[in-house]
C-alpha cells in the first residue's frame, strides 16, 4: 500500500510513532536504572548486552536495595539534600525576586551598573571561586543558641546560604518583572499601595510561571550538588545524594545496589518536578497574563 | 558527721576513678572506605578496642567515599581542619608529607620490621605512613587454558620471558575461543594504570621518572626500554590481543569468568571472586621483559597528620592497629595481603598452602612501589594519559616526549618538588 500524504489518520500515527521512539530514547536510561536495581549484579551484567536489560524478568528481587541501605545512611542522604535543597529554594525564590524587583522597579544610583555584574557572573564557573569560597566560610562566625562559633564548615547552612542569590534566577525574575504590565504596578501605587505591597500584591501573584521556573532550576542545581559539600563537609551526618554515591563505588562495585540508589535519590526529583509541572500550567492558566 | 564523711569519701573515690575515663583526649580519625561495610566493621572493632585499652585516648573515625578521599582531604586542609589520623594511599604519601599535611611517625621504623616493603610509607628518609595490608597484581590464568595451549606455568623463579608471553598470547588468540586473549581493565583511567602497567615499562627497563634523582623523566620515560614498551603496548591493541580504552567495565568483572578472555590482569581483590567462580584458575607472576618481573606495591597506610596536636597519641592508634590479630582480620575480610609473614600464617587465604599465598609471594619477590615523590600525582596522570593515547594509536616516540616535557615542567614548577 502506497504511502497517502493525505490520509490525515495515518499521518497522525506516523507522527506519534515517531514521538513515541524519541520518548522511548529519553525513558530508556531511566528504565534501565529501574529495573536493573531488581536484578543481581551476575544478571544485570549479563543482560546489558540484550532487550532483557530493559525488562523486569529474571531474578527479581529488593535485595539490592536492602543492601543499599546497609551500606550507606540512605534516608538521611536523601533527607540532607531534601532540607538542604527545600530551603535554598525558598530563601532563593524570596531573596531573588526580591532584588530583581528593585532592579525591575526602583529606581536608584547604580541600578544598571549592579545588574550588569549580577548578569556577568553568570560567566564565572563555580569551580574558580569554589576554593576563596571554602576560605571564606572556614572562617565565618556564626551565632547559635550556644554561642559564638568561628568557622561553618560541618554545617547545614554552608551549603546553603551562598547558594541563596545568583545571577541567573536574579535575571530570570528581572526579565518576567519587565514584561509585567506596567499599568498593574501604576494602578497599585496610585491605589496607595507601598512598594513592599505592590511586591507581594501585585507582582508575586502574577510570577507563578518564573517562580516555578526558577524553583525547577534551582532545584536541580542544588540537588545535583557535588563539589561544594565534598568539600566543605566531613561529617557524614551533613552529606548529600551525590556525595553519598561514593559509598557503592568500591573496587568491586556493586552495580546493583547503585542501581538501587539512583533510583532511590531519584524519586524526589521526579515528584519534584511532576508537581512543579502542574504548579507550572495552572500559574499559567490563574495569572490571566497574555502576551 | 560520719555520714557526711562517708559521703565525701564516696565522691572523693568515685571521681578518682572516673577521672582517667573524663581525662581520656579525643583523637580524630579520617578513613576512604565509607560504604565498605566489612572494612567499617573491622576498623570499628580496632577503634573500640584501643578506646578500651588505654585511658589516655579515644579515637572517633570519620569515613569518606574512596573516589573523593582525597579531593576532601586536599580542601581540609587548606581550611585547616585535618584531623590526627589520615589515611594516605601509599603512592600519594610523599605529596602529602611534602604539601604539610602529614608529619613523620614518631615511632621507631624498626617495629615495622617484618612489615612487607610496600606497606611502610617513608620518603625523605622518614618513616610517614604504614598500612595494615597490601595488594598485589598477577596474571589470571585457568590450568585447563594453560594446558590445552600447551604452555609453561611461569614460576616466580623462572616467570615467561617476553617472547613466552607473547607466544601465549598468539596461541590463545590463534585457539579462536576467546573474543581477547588478554584483559588488561583498560577502562579504569584512575590510578590503574600506573600501578598496573608502570610495572611492565619498568620490566622493560624504563620508568616513569628518573628515581637517581627525580628530577626528570628524560630518558627514563622516553629512553630506548621506554620506547621498546611504547611498541609492544601498542601492538597490544593494534594486534587484537586486548580490548582497548572501551573496554566495558564490567568485563573487568565477568570477562574473564564467562570465558571472553584467555588471560587476565587483574588484583588480588579480585582473587577470591574468581576462584569461587572458576575451578582451576591460577595466579602467575608477572612476565620478564628483560630488566626483571616486576609488579606494583604500595596501598592505603596511616600516618599523623601535621596539624595534630598529638602524635603521640596518633602513634599509639596505629601500633595498636598493626598488631598481627588486625592485619589478619583485614586480610580475611577483604582478601587483600597482610603484611607480616606471622600475619599471613594466622588467614586462611595466605598461610602457607593457602589459596591465595603465592600473592604473598609476589608481592615479597616483585613488588615495586611507583616512584617516591610528592611529584607522583602528577605524574601518574602524565603516564596515563600517554598509555590511553598509545594503546588508541598515537605515535609512539611523540607521545612519551610530550609525557616527559609535561613531567618536566611540573617538577620545575614545583621547585624540583624538595628533592637535592
Amino acid at each position: 500500500m502506497a504511502f497517502d500524504p493525505d490520509n490525515y489518520g495515518l499521518r497522525l500515527f506516523v507522527r506519534y510513532l515517531v514521538l513515541c521512539l524519541i520518548a522511548l530514547i529519553f525513558v530508556f536510561p531511566l528504565v534501565f536504572m529501574i529495573n536493573s536495581s531488581f536484578k543481581p549484579d551476575s544478571q544485570l551484567l549479563a543482560d546489558t548486552s540484550s532487550l532483557r536489560a530493559f525488562l523486569p524478568v529474571g531474578d527479581i528481587s529488593l535485595n539490592n536495595y536492602f543492601g543499599a541501605f546497609r551500606r550507606a545512611p540512605v534516608g538521611l542522604f536523601v533527607l540532607n539534600s531534601v532540607l538542604v535543597t527545600g530551603v535554598t529554594v525558598l530563601l532563593s525564590l524570596l531573596i531573588c525576586s526580591l532584588a530583581a524587583f528593585s532592579f525591575a522597579f526602583l529606581r536608584w544610583k547604580g541600578r544598571d551598573v549592579l545588574l550588569s555584574i549580577v548578569i556577568a557572573t553568570l560567566i564565572i564557573p563555580f569551580e574558580t571561586i569554589a576554593i576563596p569560597l571554602l576560605l571564606l566560610v572556614s572562617k565565618l562566625p556564626w551565632i547559635g543558641l550556644d554561642g559564638l562559633h568561628w568557622g561553618w564548615l560541618n554545617t547545614y547552612r554552608v551549603q546553603i546560604i551562598p547558594w541563596i542569590a545568583d545571577g541567573l534566577t536574579i535575571f530570570l525574575f528581572v526579565q518576567y518583572f519587565k514584561g509585567l504590565p506596567g499599568e498593574l504596578i501604576e494602578a497599585g501605587r496610585v491605589e496607595g499601595a507601598n512598594w513592599w505591597q505592590v511586591y507581594y500584591r501585585v507582582v508575586m501573584p502574577l510570577s507563578g510561571p518564573v517562580l516555578a521556573t526558577a524553583a525547577i532550576l534551582k532545584f536541580l542545581v542544588m540537588y545535583n550538588q557535588y563539589l561544594w559539600p565534598l568539600i566543605v563537609v566531613q561529617q557524614e551526618g551533613y552529606r548529600p545524594v551525590m556525595v553519598g554515591l561514593g559509598y557503592f563505588f568500591q573496587l568491586n562495585v556493586a552495580w546493583g545496589e547503585v542501581m538501587a540508589y539512583l533510583t532511590l535519590i531519584t524519586v524526589p526529583v521526579l515528584v519534584f518536578y511532576l508537581l512543579l509541572q502542574r504548579a507550572f500550567i495552572a500559574s499559567i492558566a490563574s495569572t490571566g497574563v497574555k502576551g | 558527721m560520719n555520714l557526711t564523711k562517708h559521703l565525701a569519701g564516696v565522691v572523693i573515690a568515685s571521681t578518682c576513678l572516673c577521672a582517667p575515663a573524663l581525662a581520656q583526649t579525643k583523637l580524630t580519625m579520617w578513613y576512604h572506605g565509607a560504604g565498605n561495610e566489612v572494612e567499617s566493621r573491622i576498623l570499628n572493632q580496632i577503634i573500640s578496642d584501643f578506646n578500651t585499652s588505654q585511658s589516655d585516648w579515644t579515637v572517633t573515625i570519620e569515613s569518606f567515599p574512596e573516589k573523593s578521599y582525597n579531593d576532601s582531604v586536599a580542601a581540609a586542609a587548606l581550611a585547616g581542619n585535618l584531623p590526627d589520623i589520615l589515611d594516605v594511599d601509599g603512592p600519594v604519601m610523599p605529596n602529602w608529607a611534602w604539601a604539610g599535611y602529614l608529619q613523620p611517625l614518631p615511632i621507631d621504623e624498626s617495629e615495622f620490621a617484618d612489615f612487607l616493603p610496600g606497606a611502610k610509607g617513608v620518603w625523605d628518609g622518614k618513616l610517614y605512613s604504614v598500612g595494615l595490608w597490601e595488594a598485589a597484581v598477577a596474571l589470571f590464568a585457568r590450568q585447563s587454558t594453560l594446558d590445552e595451549l600447551g604452555l609453561r606455568t611461569p614460576t616466580l623463579d623462572k616467570p615467561w620471558s617476553r617472547e613466552e608471553f607473547m607466544a601465549a598470547l598468539d596461541a590463545a588468540k590463534a585457539s579462536g575461543k576467546y573474543e581477547f586473549a588478554l584483559d588488561l581493565g583498560m577502562n579504569d583511567q584512575a590510578e590503574w594504570y600506573s600501578y598496573a602497567f608502570s610495572p611492565f615499562l619498568q620490566s622493560f627497563g624504563g620508568d616513569i621518572v628518573d628515581r637517581s634523582t627525580y628530577k626528570t623523566a628524560e630518558g627514563a620515560l622516553n629512553g630506548e626500554a621506554a620506547q621498546a614498551f611504547g611498541k609492544w603496548w601498542q601492538a597490544l591493541f593494534t594486534g587484537g590481543y586486548a580490548p582497548g580504552t572501551s573496554e566495558d567495565p564490567a568485563d573487568q568483572q565477568t570477562g574473564f569468568i564467562g570465558g571472553k578472555f584467555a588471560f587476565q590482569w587483574n588484583g588480588n581483590w579480585r582473587a577470591v571472586a574468581t576462584m569461587e567462580a572458576v575451578d582451576d584458575v591460577v595466579f602467575l607472576p608477572a612476565p620478564d621483559f628483560g630488566a626483571g618481573n616486576k609488579i606494583g606495591a604500595g596501598s592505603w597506610q596511616f600516618g599523623v597528620s601535621a596539624k595534630s596536636k598529638h602524635p603521640e597519641g596518633a602513634a599509639e592508634f596505629i601500633k595498636f592497629a598493626a598488631q598481627d590479630k588486625y592485619l589478619a582480620a583485614f586480610s580475611d575480610g577483604i582478601g587483600l595481603i597482610p603484611p607480616t609473614p606471622s600475619a599471613a600464617q594466622m588467614t586462611k587465604n595466605y598461610k602457607d598452602g593457602g589459596p591465595l599465598a603465592v600473592f604473598f609471594d609476589l608481592s615479597k619477590a616483585q613488588a615495586l612501589v611507583r616512584p617516591v615523590t610528592p611529584g607522583y600525582v602528577v605524574q601518574a596522570k602524565v603516564f596515563t594519559k600517554a598509555l590511553a593515547d598509545i594503546a588508541n594509536g598515537a605515535d609512539v616516540a611523540d607521545t612519551l616526549d610530550a609525557a616527559v616535557d609535561e613531567i618536566d615542567a611540573d617538577i620545575e614548577s614545583n621547585g624540583g618538588y624538595g628533592h637535592r
